[in-house]
């Protein structure tokens, strides 16, 4: 790990070894929405980063912006609704946000691409799988039609889709879910983006389609050396295939560490709510622990610590002050104000 | 692959995927989506049925020569209202016309005011909706209320308006002129319609994801409309024109029988279904022959679209 975030100076430090920028790096992002409803504080001041070669999960239950924050990053929020209040997203250290829009298109796909859960509805019903990964080739690299082609299978063949060549010529909708999410990966890698968001990618598949499309990301970005921004809920897939992992809160990251700690020692009560929500096999027969409550409306998100209401390690200053994001441990992030209490010393 | 049970699932596929090589042999060629539309269309007989009927009807507007050697204006009054025979196959109006001459060289008016005007209206119509449903805001409410001003016009009210100020009464316009006059004044009175059409389109195919994929992958805003969003937003568009050419042939015989529209000595359907239609009881012939001559194109027309939308869909190959 090349920086790490200080959350008490609210910069980034240099860590073990000299700093340079890491690869991508989100500062204090808030967005809110604003409808006809009200206002949904969606963000609150998320910061994360990633480096080159490396896999960070965010993690998070629905509505506590993951995706929003994936958006922000890929710069395709709708706004409106969305309003993106203040932060940045550094790619190289270039702030992204405040980058001229053609330079934002340059990024997009060439430098940060990403995939989606459905990748049914993320491929045009209209158009053959080929042909929607040749175009990429041939409008963004000058490819002519013959080269783009030959590309584009290459691309199928990397993620293992058998046949093709043939394949080539299928529309989305004769393709099988694991191969659509496939295909949509082949799209998305097509230009070698240095950094792949990957939202949900496993959500809509079963449970071994989803092993093997794990087991496909990885390999890639081991070979490529890429960076790997994994958004999911599901623990499993995170212990598997993370480096390090942001847990995410009603538009919050409330802890980030490596996967072997916060596994073990989770430093925010939520987080330690999580792991234990999850069916182990040496607890059978014993009732799943869940977590009470609902996840707050971002309209009206609580004082002080937003999970206080769910919290069971709840105190009075809970519901009063909001708890900084800081470094309780090497390489350890919470937001909680027990953090230190929970991550036993030594 | 260490994992047993990817290797299953992928010989499995392997099966699947031989099988569909049997069916994707007759595809040999390469797909693309007008390309594999074109092969589609090949296959309908409706497509063969309409395409002919429009050849024959285009033909007939060409080189009405080819199908009869009277001009439009031959008249005799010796034969007014005879029906049907051997030298006139459609009989002889009140007036002593030969139906089928006058028909055979209506059809080029006819045609020019169906295709002409279902064209413009159609491509403003297509153009300003997928600007209003792809912008949205600010942009939409604007060019949706412009819309609202030409469709709140009554349609016939507003045609009179149109081509009486362009011609007075008494005036003589060129044959030209009117037919122009007639098109471009069913064009701006109609375009909303197909303006609402692809707006709601747009805004359906603008909220699914490959729209934000496309962007995602750093596709610019000219691209995902026309490339990405267009082939999708159409086919309702379609549908409507071919449904709108068969309307706007009747609107031109409406317009021909208020006396503001094509006129003599230029001939069109509508004008031949105004002559006919007050003899309707005693020579029907008069009326029934154009009047089934535009029945049959508006037919051709409706099938084409219904083919063609269909062929612009994979997923109903």
């Amino acid at each position: 790990m090349s920086t790490v975030y200080d959350g008490e100076r609210g910069e980034f430090v240099a860590g073990e070894e000299q700093a340079t920028a890491p690869l991508l790096e989100v500062e204090d992002l808030r967005v809110e929405f604003r409808t006809n409803d009200g206002v949904a504080k969606v963000l609150n001041g998320v910061s994360y980063h990633v480096n080159a070669g490396e896999t960070l999960a965010v993690l998070g239950e629905s509505g506590s912006g993951k995706s929003v924050t994936a958006q922000t990053v890929m710069g395709i929020l709708d706004t409106p609704p969305a309003v993106v209040l203040g932060g940045h997203v550094r790619f190289h250290g270039e702030d992204l946000l405040a980058a001229r829009p053609t330079r934002r298109m340059e990024v997009r796909g060439a430098g940060i691409a990403m995939i989606f859960q459905d990748a049914l509805s993320a491929l045009n019903p209209v158009f053959t799988v080929g042909f929607q990964i040749a175009e990429q080739l041939r409008v963004r690299r000058g490819l002519t039609k013959a080269e783009a082609r030959k590309g584009a299978i290459d691309l199928l063949d990397l993620v293992r889709i058998p046949h093709a060549g043939q394949r080539f010529r299928s529309y989305p909708h004769e393709f099988s879910g694991g191969m659509r999410q496939r295909a949509m990966i082949a799209m998305s890698l097509a230009l070698d983006p240095e950094l792949l968001i990957a939202d949900e990618p496993t959500t809509a598949l079963d449970v071994t389609v989803q092993a093997q499309i794990m087991d496909l990301l990885r390999d890639i970005q081991r070979e490529r050396d890429m960076g790997l921004i994994l958004i999911t809920h599901d623990l499993g897939v995170v212990a598997e295939v993370a480096d390090r992992i942001a847990v995410m809160y009603a538009g919050r990251i409330v802890e980030q560490a490596d996967v072997y700690s916060l596994f073990r020692t989770p430093a925010h009560p939520y987080t330690e709510a999580l792991l234990q929500s999850l069916p182990r096999l040496d607890l059978k027969g014993q009732e799943l622990k869940a977590i009470k409550g609902l996840p707050p409306s971002l309209a009206h998100i609580p004082s002080g610590c937003p999970f206080h209401p769910r919290c069971p390690r709840v105190a009075a200053r809970c519901s009063q002050e909001v708890p900084a994001y800081r470094r309780v441990a090497d390489g350890r992030f919470s937001a909680c104000h027990f953090a230190e209490e929970l991550i036993p010393r030594g | 692959m260490s994992d047993p049970q990817a290797l299953d699932t992928f010989s499995g596929a392997d099966a699947a995927d031989l099988a569909t090589t049997e069916t994707g042999e007759r595809q040999r060629k390469p797909r693309s989506l007008w390309g594999d539309a074109w092969i589609q269309l090949r296959r309908k007989p409706m497509f063969y049925i309409s395409g002919v009927i429009i050849v024959v009807v285009a033909l007939m507007a060409a080189v009405p020569d080819l199908f009869t050697s009277r001009p439009a204006d031959f008249n005799n009054l010796d034969f007014a209202s005879q029906p049907p025979s051997a030298s006139a196959w459609f009989g002889y109006s009140f007036q002593g016309y030969d139906i089928w001459a006058r028909a055979v060289h209506g059809a080029r008016a006819t045609l020019l005011v169906g295709i002409f005007a279902t064209l413009i209206t159609v491509l403003i119509g297509s153009l300003m909706g997928i600007i209003a449903g792809f912008y949205g805001r600010f942009v939409d409410a604007f060019l949706s209320r412009f819309g609202d001003i030409f469709a709140g016009l009554p349609f016939v009210l507003g045609a009179i308006v149109i081509l009486t100020t362009f011609n007075p009464p008494g005036s003589e316009p060129s044959g030209t002129a009117i037919l122009v006059q007639v098109i471009l004044s069913i064009s701006v009175l109609s375009w909303p319609v197909s303006m609402r059409i692809m707006r709601s389109a747009t805004i359906v195919a603008k909220q699914l994801d490959y729209v934000k994929a496309a962007r995602a992958l750093g596709a610019s805003t000219r691209r995902i409309i026309f490339r990405h969003m267009l082939p999708n937003t159409v086919a309702p568009v379609l549908v409507y024109a071919t449904i709108a050419l068969g309307a706007f042939i009747a609107v031109e015989a409406t317009l021909a029988y208020l006396g503001i529209g094509v006129r003599p000595p230029v001939v069109s359907w509508g004008v031949m279904i105004n002559d006919g239609k007050d003899y309707v009881q005693n020579s029907p012939h008069e009326l029934l022959f154009p009047a089934g001559l535009v029945t049959i194109t508006v037919l051709a027309f409706v099938m084409l679209g219904d083919a063609v939308r269909d062929a612009l869909d994979p997923k109903s190959r």
